[in-house]
């Protein structure tokens, strides 16, 4: 999938992927995809909560192993 | 269309059309609404510096209003140097004690040390904070320091309780900048109209 910016929060925490997340994303324009990679599992959860809450679109996630893979669609 | 002469005809005619608008109002009403949190936060120890800075930054984060309340030692959490906050073990069984440190059958011990024990080691609580702290860093769980600026770039209002901060005999100028000052009166209104309200 193709996508315009990419934030690695692999080794973080809850609620630092979600935070570093909406950072990159305002910094976006409406319809970029932002690709997020993490190991928290709880960020599975987090993420499709917070898409749904914010309006922006979670495209897929995936789980690759230990990590995760989001594609966020900026509002 | 004609209109019911009688007063029980028209009011049975509005509850049916108020039947089918109102939902669908209520739902836009309440999707155009920014929710909105209130917290109060009452502890000044490494542990409960937590709750307070990772619901409000995460709130912000989802769009929400925020403010948080510092009160009574809570105000602690908004020194300019909060790098020594601590956590104690001491008279809290609730919390384990393991080594951030070696071989993982080592780090899964978890050392339970009497009370009488802990309170007679000078130093006893130091230790134990910089056990939590390098457990933390291992875990990639942010700092309170991070916690807390992220969540003043992201807006959350911080509140100060004046009356705590002349109780304890602090200053303004002990706290970070941006904090307002004010008292219970402020607080109940915001916290009438908050989704959220939580006392910590």
């Amino acid at each position: 999938m193709n996508f315009d910016k990419e934030l690695d929060a692999k080794g973080l925490n809850c609620p630092l992927p979600i935070l570093r997340a909406k950072k990159a994303l305002a910094e976006m324009s409406s319809g970029q995809v932002l690709r997020i990679m993490a190991t928290d599992p709880g960020s599975v959860k987090d993420f499709a909560a917070f898409a749904k809450q914010t309006g922006n679109e979670l495209l897929s996630t995936a789980e690759k192993g230990k990590e995760y893979e989001f594609y966020i669609k900026r509002k | 269309m004609n209109m019911p002469t009688d007063q029980t005809a028209l009011d049975a005619l509005i509850r049916q059309r108020l039947d089918e608008i109102l939902p669908q109002k209520l739902e836009e009403l309440q999707a155009s609404k920014t929710p909105s949190m209130t917290i109060i936060a009452t502890k000044g120890t490494l542990d409960w510096a937590y709750p307070p800075f990772i619901l409000a930054s995460t709130a912000a984060a989802l769009g929400w209003n925020v403010s948080i309340f510092f009160t009574f030692y809570g105000l602690n959490l908004l020194k300019k140097d909060i790098s020594d906050l601590k956590v104690s073990p001491l008279g809290n069984p609730g919390m384990p004690m393991k080594m951030p440190f070696g071989p993982d059958w080592f780090k899964g011990i978890n050392w339970n040390i009497p009370n009488i024990v802990q309170a007679g080691i000078p130093g006893f609580e130091s230790m134990a904070t910089m056990l939590m702290k390098q457990t933390i860093k291992n875990n990639g769980v942010a700092s309170i320091e991070e916690l807390r600026s992220l969540s003043q770039e992201a807006d959350v209002k911080f509140i100060g309780c004046q009356m705590t901060v002349d109780l304890f005999g602090f200053t303004h100028g002990d706290f970070i900048e941006g904090v307002e000052y004010a008292g219970a009166a402020t607080f109940l209104p915001q916290a009438q109209k908050a989704d959220v309200s939580l006392f910590m």
